[in-house]
């Protein structure tokens, strides 16, 4: 968790946003992120992100699903306590197959969506800086990190020639924090609130 | 010029000149408004219905599983009919989120969040079925594999009804999970345009601080992707399974093998007619024609007339087999006591509304008549109902020994259960209506450029042009 200076541009349309990251890729700045309504196919690639591993993720935890039910289920027929059904045979394995096949969707769908809570660091209570109210509407919101190499003024006319509008600096904490959305309760602005009470 | 390009020729998705900002206010804007008249009524005729049936439930486990009209002969009744027809009204929701995700069909967008709200809702009825159905509930949790006192005695993982656990609790959690993952960005919508301090707070809670970062859009859809993969097989395992609590037994009528796939079909059949049923209401009353088309409507009387069919078809195979068979306690039981005998009528009903009826929707005519399309999701939901009540209660209540032939007509406890959760279903529904985005917002976002009606119009130049120059512009694009 740190805090940072931003500039921020807002797009209005994908086709406008595209070439505009790939400037800023090109021209060198730190892009922070864009924030989008919705998923924008192919800006992930855009932004040279690597492909999510998620899957591999859910792969595994789907895995270790089947073990534990082919495993508990067989170890509670043969060893724990071996029980006469109808003479049927202590390791059925057919019957075993729908508990197995449950239990392995049930421990990848829960375990993938853990992971992706995670990854993002999103849960209930947790806030993060909202760069601009209609970031989750309309408007594709590009952040553009500062750092002692970049001049804030040139980076807001660069903006502003890749298409951007209502660019703005912004000081703003980077990372989560345990918060309420009606509130202004981002934690270097408590402490300067506390520094001042 | 844009990448993204659909044919002209397909119907659009989303009608009217929409742009981002418009769909948000469509969507979210009932949300932020207070509910209607309509509603209130509704919410309170729901909420009584549930009163009902929480006292009902209350007089049953007061006084024992007696005061049902279930006997010696007939042990299954109104209860599990009711459960199968909930678990299955349910599937319509999956195979509309998961399903057709999976095979790319844009018009889920316009419906998948009320489908699936509504698999949800009818999981909880249902689940309510069978464990009441135990006679001492306070003792349901006996169907868990926990370590117990009592050795520990395990429970009997060879039985169809313990699969039927299994299978109930990993359907109802994975599809809250998928639905949930859904609705977090649309809370983030909701919350950053909330102008009252509660409602940021609440929403900011249910969005979990959802930001709309890139890299986290693309973990969301890996997500949804190999959710919707999981989904799918899970969704026919479902009804499979619960079709195993009739087939792996001995009864004439229930021991078939093609009751796994009659059941999915079915149950799919009934789920598209009870999202018909809710939709055609929701999109009146909030205001959402433009976005849950006729288009969409007709898309799911085709799904609607495809499994109307194969249930119909696995109807008379059943005949077929009964006759072919040879068996005379299967051929008596479809032959003297299903298709005829006191409960004859119902296998009637069944027939007139799930094989007759719904082929009306070959014609186009029909299929895009919103009056024809309600009527005809009630008349099916009915036929659904009605198939669970013959092939439980018709297989049963002439059995091998003629001294204990019955009859069966449920008592009003049982009645009262059924009611219920129909309003269990309508209050959770009717919340959800007024508190949820009842249509997924960034998904019609991310299908309005290709299909919404004012962004299709602009491609139809493109329409004109040759295929090579259309692919070397898209090569030189950026």
């Amino acid at each position: 968790m740190a805090v940072k200076n931003f500039v921020v541009g807002l797009f209005d349309d994908e086709a406008v946003l595209f070439p505009a990251v790939k400037k800023v890729r090109t021209a060198g700045y730190k892009l922070h992120d864009v924030y989008t309504p919705f998923p924008v196919h192919g800006l992930d690639h855009a932004m040279g992100l690597r492909e999510s591993s998620l899957h591999t993720a859910g792969f595994i935890y789907g895995i270790t699903g089947t073990t534990t039910a082919l495993s508990f289920m067989s170890w509670v027929f043969n060893a724990d306590w071996p029980l006469n059904i109808g003479g049927k045979p202590h390791f059925p394995l057919p019957a075993f197959i729908p508990i197995t096949f449950e239990l392995t969707v049930l421990f990848a769908a829960v375990g993938m969506v853990m992971t992706f809570c995670w990854l993002c660091q999103i849960m209930p209570g947790v806030k993060k800086h909202i760069f601009h109210p209609r970031q989750t509407d309309d408007k594709f919101v590009m952040v553009i990190e500062l750092t002692e190499k970049t001049n804030a003024e040139e980076v807001k006319s660069f903006l502003t020639a890749a298409g951007a509008h209502d660019i703005n600096e912004q000081k703003a904490e980077a990372g989560w924090w345990f918060g309420r959305f009606d509130k202004d309760d981002e934690p270097y602005l408590r402490k300067i609130q506390t520094a001042n009470a | 010029m844009h990448l993204k390009y659909e044919s002209t020729l397909r119907e659009p998705l989303v009608d009217g000149e929409k742009d981002y900002h418009q769909v948000t206010e469509d969507i979210i804007s009932p949300i932020e408004g207070k509910p209607g008249k309509l509603w209130y009524v509704g919410f309170f005729i729901s909420l009584s219905l549930l009163g009902f049936g929480a006292f009902s439930v209350f007089w049953q486990i007061y006084f024992g599983v007696g005061v049902w009209n279930l006997n010696k002969t007939i042990g299954w009744g109104w209860d599990i009919t009711n459960f199968v027809w909930w678990v299955g009204i349910g599937h319509a929701g999956t195979l509309i989120s998961a399903i057709l995700l999976l095979f790319r069909q844009g018009w889920r967008t316009g419906v998948n969040r009320a489908a699936e709200a509504m698999t949800i809702f009818a999981v909880m009825c249902a689940g309510q079925f069978p464990i009441i159905h135990m006679g001492r509930v306070w003792m349901a949790f006996f169907i868990l594999p926990y370590p117990n006192t009592r050795g520990p005695v395990w429970v009997n993982f060879n039985s169809p009804l313990l699969w039927d656990v299994f299978a109930i609790s990993t359907y109802f959690t994975v599809s809250l999970l998928f639905w949930y993952s859904g609705l977090i960005p649309d809370f983030a919508t909701v919350r950053d345009r909330a102008k009252t301090k509660l409602r940021k707070l609440l929403y900011g809670v249910a969005s979990f601080g959802w930001t709309g970062s890139t890299k986290h859009w693309q973990r969301h859809e890996a997500l949804s992707l190999v959710l919707a993969g999981l989904a799918t097989p899970l969704v026919l395992s479902v009804h499979t399974i619960v079709s195993f609590d009739f087939a792996t037994s001995v009864i004439p009528g229930w021991h078939t093998t093609i009751f796994p796939p009659y059941f999915v079909a079915g149950a799919i059949f009934s789920g598209f007619a009870m999202v018909q049923t809710l939709l055609i209401i929701t999109r009146k009353i909030l205001n959402l024609e433009q976005y849950i088309t006729i288009g969409h409507m007709e898309a799911m009387n085709k799904v609607i007339v495809l499994t109307g069919s194969v249930v119909g078809c696995a109807y008379l195979t059943e005949l077929f087999m009964a006759w072919y068979g040879a068996n005379p306690y299967e051929f008596d039981t479809f032959f003297k006591y299903r298709a005829a005998g006191p409960l004859g009528w119902s296998y009637w009903i069944m027939m007139t509304c799930n094989v007759i009826s719904p082929q009306v929707f070959w014609f186009r005519k029909m299929r895009r008549s919103i009056a024809v399309t309600f009527v005809m999701s009630i008349i099916v939901n009915i036929g659904m109902w009605f198939e669970r009540f013959v092939i439980i209660c018709t297989s049963l209540y002439r059995d091998y020994l003629p001294s204990s032939w019955s009859y069966y007509r449920p008592s009003w406890p049982e009645v009262g259960f059924y009611m219920g959760t129909f309003g269990l279903f309508f209050t959770c529904y009717f919340l959800f209506a007024k508190y949820f985005p009842v249509i997924a917002v960034a998904e019609i976002k991310s299908i309005l450029k290709t299909s919404g009606e004012n962004f299709k119009e602009k491609m139809e130049v493109y329409e004109d042009q040759s295929d090579e120059k259309f692919a070397h512009d898209v090569a030189h694009a950026h």
